[in-house]
């Protein structure tokens, strides 16, 4: 599998990915700059996407829609903040309406791609997802929570464990 | 899959947010190992009875407590629940990840006709 290390830092609400895959760094960049490529590798297999509008450029956006298996819709789009082909993005990904209009009512995801050349035929991808910040989210990283959830979380886990 | 993950993020706010304050930790704690009803509850803080009412009202938005009605009293009891729907969104948000990579692999083996 390409896959080599999937991090999750729940404090941090974020989520690293770690890939490798046989391929030239410019092949692997094409699967996200090529809409039609982006589409078939986007969506769960149970949800195919269709990408509607795709600009890859620094303030560019790029809408798609998926389909259930029940024929529902979950439409989202990127923010596209910064490109540096073939190495590297960051977007906010986000959900919209079906006409691909931002729902902002929702939260976005922060997503930074980075992909590094490890030899003429092998390049390594590493996606980092930060989960939407609030406020009270923010105010928490601030006042260095860690500590205090990773105690409680502990605490409840030891709690729940005797409960029978 | 998809619906879940807009779900799951929605909870997962909601989690962070009830425990980024000290008291509700502290209640949260307190309740996992014993059930209260409210107003026995807001005997223990040095708080109004509103005020811990609101704590309760948040750590049940994340389903971090439970509240049944007992009488005139509402009884509170804390659960994991919420913590675990937290855990849940990481690992669906992992699942879909997987998939985008295994797709990605697939793109990339069809390019050598060899």
């Amino acid at each position: 599998m390409p896959i080599t290390r999937v991090d999750k830092d729940l404090e941090a609400r974020t989520m690293t990915v770690f890939a490798e895959f046989d391929a030239p760094i410019a092949r692997v960049w094409a699967l996200y700059a090529d809409p039609r490529q982006l589409e078939r590798t986007w969506g769960p297999p149970t949800w195919p996407a269709k990408v509607v509008q795709h600009d890859l450029r620094p303030g560019g956006r790029v809408t798609y829609v998926m389909t259930g298996p029940n024929g529902e819709k979950s439409a989202g789009y990127w923010n596209v903040l910064e490109v540096e082909a073939p190495r590297r993005f960051v977007i906010d990904d986000g959900f919209a309406d079906e006409s691909g209009q931002p729902n902002t009512n929702m939260p976005t995801t922060r997503i930074v791609f980075e992909f590094a050349e490890q030899s003429a035929h092998r390049t390594a991808m590493t996606v980092i997802s930060t989960f939407a910040s609030t406020a009270a989210m923010q105010q928490l990283l601030e006042m260095g929570m860690e500590e205090g959830m990773r105690e409680a979380m502990g605490q409840i886990d030891g709690v729940l464990a005797d409960t029978p | 899959m998809v619906i879940d993950r807009k779900a799951g993020t929605q909870a997962l706010d909601e989690v962070f947010h009830a425990l980024a304050d000290a008291t509700r930790r502290h209640m949260l704690l307190t309740l996992l190992t014993q059930e209260y009803s409210v107003s026995a509850l807001a005997r223990q803080y040095p708080m109004s009875f509103a005020a811990v009412h609101k704590h309760v009202s948040v750590l049940e938005r994340a389903r971090l407590v439970t509240k049944k009605r007992c009488g005139r009293e509402s009884i509170v009891r804390g659960t994991g629940a919420g913590l675990r729907d937290a855990q849940l969104a990481l690992d669906a948000f992992e699942q879909l990840w997987r998939d985008r990579v295994a797709q990605m692999d697939q793109i990339l083996a069809e390019d050598s006709p060899d």
